[in-house]
């Protein structure tokens, strides 16, 4: 999704949405400063729901962030930027007359929580006049308890010089192959402590982990330049998934192909038969199938930004629209290992869930909070949240947001090699390029860092400027080979932006390399 | 409650954001607690209310104040920087310390430059109490007048489905050093959008109005535009994608234009790797780049513009002009890049910094517009497309600013000076830079947001790609 501004105050200040500091501080260390105790949060909590229910409020829910963010550049033998940040305050959401209100303050005082739990009501009663239908919630369990994403290592506890030094050692390495002239490096780490508790009882303390590693390189000859971008997953775990990805070991290997690219062949246009590896379809999942199965963008909820969805309205797809062939299963998921949008409970209190969006290759259900689940309960069956709602800081307002969303692999142990073997004329794409998707998800446009050209079962040589377009539905139904568990990657992005104001969710996606028949595919060289 | 953190600062809570006076205090506060060889803070501090609407009713709204601070600490040749919105004495000094032992444990950075003493700035007026004053109940009655327009002009049993979304900002950034800088800079904004559909899932219009001054936004008018493109827009024809001639609409070029600000980045462009690079060495500039009607300059005192006069790092933001007359004739620069090749610095680090580092000021640019309206445009147009906004654009090739995008909630066919049809929409991949030595004519300009002001265009071959069936 377009992730645009959300103004001065999110684009400058409250990118200030981001968090604690002090190598001494108790924080730094993972726990909480001792001014800041639980039990002291859940005064400032129970506060600010008592002068919610004062206010008129029939339900509200409190979230206080704390978060951590810290973000590494470097170029070649340089640093580009270390900054850390941190932010703190309190969101509060109230119905009152069946509205919503939500409004948040960094003033962590009683005095400060009650003002903003008052201001909450005083959006609700203002959205009240300019509402027809009254806010109803799915039911939940009461639940009390604490999650934390289990790491062996706190990102945010390695010392900047040993993150920098692995840093510039994959720089040096990528330096010392012939034809590379620049190289970008780079950690967006994140650490963040959320606490939430709602006026039906339930109270939670969660805090998660996240680490996100970049690196490309920059290759000049032939009279021009290319470069290459390495797909390193963004996960949620600790510092040993950045140390398994070996970045000083694998630089080299990766900026040869940079330079690579420089002798590549533009492709010519046409219709070829497709290999994806996981590293750039789990993009191609986020934008046509993670997107269009949000149920509040098929209720017309986001069409004044991100848009609607082609799967709409929900009588006339749930269990009828055919999205691919029968071996094609996607699940919607909170709960896998690693996973960016991993969580014990969301931002209402739902338990994590995990369920299938396509079976079998037809469409069975949407993503959903507990304000939507009784749209399309009578459809699905399904009376509960799939526990969907999050937002991304203190001052935003939780909304239905992706979870996890994935193309299960085949029953088969199919590997990428045999996918290859299969293939008489076709195109390998590699890594995420550039992506454009329009506005009910319907036509797309993606491309990716490396491509090969696959003759007679075999791989014969190295493309450029390569984009595939096709339409969802059809692009989807032309999936007919899908590799095995083995071939499994678990891909994602950091950053995704939806709704008004943006908001930026971190969402994970898996999928074995996948071939799909006769795809039209462009070619982005133009010259001047 | 007596454990809780005592008021963290006293100060800004009477109001929504710091005042001058009491940024000065809170920068000097954190000032005195440093003790590296040169220390930078930057404040943000606003406030913002939003109503956000859809299915004709308000759906979430929120209000929210924040205030925070970074500092940026410099140890010899390191810097490094620690940003924190608690504010209290203890906090404030966490941060300072913080980032002097980021500093101290980055490596030397061969290509700092110190940080600026007190400077001259432009004095710009960029706030407007309307703005600033636009409260949750005004923003549900703004909201419900354009519903009701929008219901209204769909006509009586059209059942219109409308959704948008009000914004409005008010709030200020200040800088300071430690070697006697402090600038202050205020400022709001307010943006209202609005979409319309048909209920038979066949049509969409968009309109959308953003200023500093939210008096100057008509939110009935928006709702009524963004009714009657959604009904004219209806059953939509799927003609050949192919070259056609366009007629953008000022959103629409804003749209487009987006992805090129940062192709003036001078750096990039003297070091080879740039759009503007010339195989073998040197650039563009002093070249002939566009349609010598074409001219875009950012300033931040433009009265149209009205964007903040200083760059995250102080430095004083400038008029500068990319385009003159169709010829590339400046760039923008860094500090450091400036200071290695001769140059003023321009604010902001290359591109349309305007005001740089973001916020108020970013992206402040004026395209000059010509004389005739968007109707006259389409008025002088045998066959073309009238584009109402783009969507998704993504880069394909930085030497080319070759872009990919779609229409979106609105797209036309012009046949003999009329819109004859409503037509399906269209992916394209198409350059800004190429558009721009195709312009047929240059039609007024008018503000598209808050710091943007853009014509609307007409120019030929716009190499429209697919189809969509996205409505």
């Amino acid at each position: 999704m377009p992730y645009t501004r959300r103004d001065f105050l999110k684009s400058s200040a409250a990118a200030t949405a981001l968090v604690v500091v002090s190598p001494n501080d108790a924080l730094a260390s993972g726990r909480l400063p001792a001014r800041w105790t639980e039990t002291e949060s859940d005064e400032l909590m129970a506060a600010a729901l008592g002068a919610a229910k004062a206010a008129g409020a029939t339900y509200a829910d409190v979230r206080i962030g704390r978060y951590r963010s810290q973000n590494i550049g470097t170029r070649e033998r340089q640093i580009t930027g270390v900054s850390d940040a941190e932010s703190y305050g309190m969101g509060i959401r109230t119905i009152v007359n069946g509205a919503w209100g939500f409004a948040a303050t960094s003033v962590m005082t009683t005095d400060g929580v009650a003002k903003v739990a008052r201001e909450a009501a005083r959006l609700s009663r203002a959205a009240g006049s300019v509402q027809k239908r009254k806010i109803e919630l799915a039911p939940t369990p009461v639940v009390k308890g604490t999650w934390q994403t289990p790491v062996k290592r706190d990102p945010l506890e390695v010392s900047i010089e040993d993150k920098v030094a692995m840093l510039f050692a994959a720089n040096e390495a990528a330096l010392k192959v012939p034809g590379i002239r620049f190289v970008n490096s780079g950690l967006q780490l994140l650490r963040e402590i959320k606490q939430y508790a709602n006026t039906e009882g339930t109270q939670t303390t969660q805090t998660f982990i996240r680490v996100g590693p970049s690196f490309s390189a920059t290759a000049v000859g032939n009279g021009g330049f290319q470069q290459y971008g390495e797909e390193l997953a963004p996960r949620g775990e600790g510092w040993e998934y950045v140390e398994s990805l070996n970045m000083p070991g694998n630089a080299a290997k990766w900026a040869s192909l940079a330079v690579e690219k420089l002798g590549a062949r533009s492709v010519e246009p046409g219709r070829y038969d497709l290999i994806i590896t996981p590293e750039n379809l789990w993009l191609t999942i986020h934008e046509s199938i993670g997107h269009p199965t949000e149920l509040d963008r098929a209720l017309g909820y986001e069409a004044n930004y991100a848009g609607t969805s082609f799967i709409a309205p929900p009588e006339a797809q749930i269990g009828k629209l055919k999205y691919g062939k029968p071996l094609m299963n996607i699940q919607g998921d909170r709960t896998q290992e690693g996973s960016l949008a991993r969580c014990a409970w969301d931002d209402e209190g739902v338990a994590a869930d995990s369920w299938r969006i396509v079976d079998k290759g037809i469409f069975k259900d949407y993503q959903t909070t507990r304000e939507q689940a009784s749209t399309i309960s009578r459809l699905t069956g399904v009376t509960k949240s799939h526990g969907c709602s999050f937002a991304d800081s203190w001052d935003s307002v939780q909304f239905q947001r992706m979870p996890n969303i994935s193309l299960m692999p085949s029953e088969t142990n199919t590997s990428m090699n045999d996918i290859i073997a299969a293939t008489d004329r076709g195109i390998i794409i590699k890594n995420r390029g550039s992506w454009s998707i329009d506005h009910q998800r319907y036509n797309f446009q993606f491309s990716g860092q490396a491509y090969y050209e696959v003759r007679g079962g075999k791989i014969t040589g190295m493309l450029k400027d390569v984009a595939y377009q096709s339409t969802t539905p059809v692009f989807w139904n032309s999936m007919d080979m899908i590799g095995g568990k083995d071939s499994y990657w678990l891909g994602g992005s950091f950053g995704d932006g939806k709704g008004q104001p943006g908001q930026s969710n971190s969402v994970s996606h898996g999928c074995p390399p996948a071939r799909f028949r006769q795809v039209n595919v462009v070619n982005t060289g133009r010259e001047a | 409650m007596s454990s809780a953190p005592k008021s963290l600062f006293a100060a800004p809570l009477d109001g929504d954001y710091l005042t001058r006076d009491q940024a000065k205090a809170l920068a000097d506060r954190v000032l005195a607690f440093a003790k590296a060889d040169e220390t930078r803070v930057n404040i943000a501090t606003g406030w913002s209310g939003n109503t956000r609407f859809a299915g004709n009713e308000i759906t979430t709204s929120g209000g929210t104040t924040n205030t925070s601070i970074t500092v940026t600490s410099t140890i010899g040749k390191r810097r490094a920087s620690s940003q924190t919105n608690i504010l209290d004495d203890a906090s404030l000094k966490r941060t300072v310390e913080f980032a002097e032992s980021l500093a101290r444990l980055s490596p030397d950075n061969p290509e700092l430059v110190p940080e600026l003493g007190a400077q001259d700035y432009a004095v710009v007026n960029g706030y407007f109490e309307s703005s600033a004053g636009l409260d949750p109940e005004k923003r549900a009655a703004a909201t419900k007048s354009a519903i009701a327009a929008a219901e209204s002009a769909g006509g009586p049993g059209a059942n219109i489905f409308v959704a948008g979304f009000l914004e409005a900002n008010a709030g200020a950034n200040a800088v300071a050093t430690s070697r006697g800088l402090f600038a202050y800079h205020r400022s709001s904004s307010a943006n209202l959008g609005i979409t319309a559909r048909t209920p038979d899932g066949t049509g969409s219009g968009w309109s959308n109005a953003g200023a500093r001054d939210w008096n100057v936004i008509d939110a009935a008018a928006l709702g009524r535009t963004a009714s009657a493109k959604a009904a004219a827009s209806r059953n939509p024809r799927a003609i050949e994608p192919g070259l056609y001639t366009v007629v953008l609409e000022p959103a629409a070029v804003s749209d487009i234009m987006g992805s090129l600000f940062g192709t003036f980045n001078a750096r990039a462009n003297d070091e080879g790797r740039g759009t503007f690079s010339k195989p073998g060495g040197g650039t563009k500039l002093g070249e002939k780049i566009a349609d010598e009607r074409v001219t875009m300059y950012s300033d931040p005192t433009d009265p149209d513009l009205l964007a903040q006069p200083f760059a995250q790092d102080g430095t004083p933001v400038r008029r500068v002009t990319y385009i003159e007359k169709g010829i590339l004739t400046e760039f923008g620069y860094d500090r450091y890049w400036a200071q290695k090749q001769g140059k003023v610095a321009t604010g902001g680090g290359g591109g349309f910094g305007g005001g740089g580092g973001g916020g108020f000021g970013g992206g402040a640019v004026k395209f000059v517009g010509g004389t005739q309206t968007t109707a006259e445009l389409i008025a002088s147009t045998k066959r073309g497309i009238l584009v109402t906004h783009f969507f998704y654009i993504r880069p394909l090739d930085q030497r080319t600013v070759m872009l990919t995008g779609l229409t979106r909630d609105g797209t036309f066919l012009i046949e003999n000076g009329k819109i004859t049809a409503a037509v399906k929409n269209f992916r394209w991949n198409e350059s800004p830079l190429f558009m721009l030595g195709k312009i047929e004519e240059i039609g007024r300009a008018e503000p598209v947001g808050a710091g943007r002001v853009m014509p609307s265009l007409k120019a030929k071959d716009f190499n429209f790609t697919s189809l969509s069936d996205a409505v």
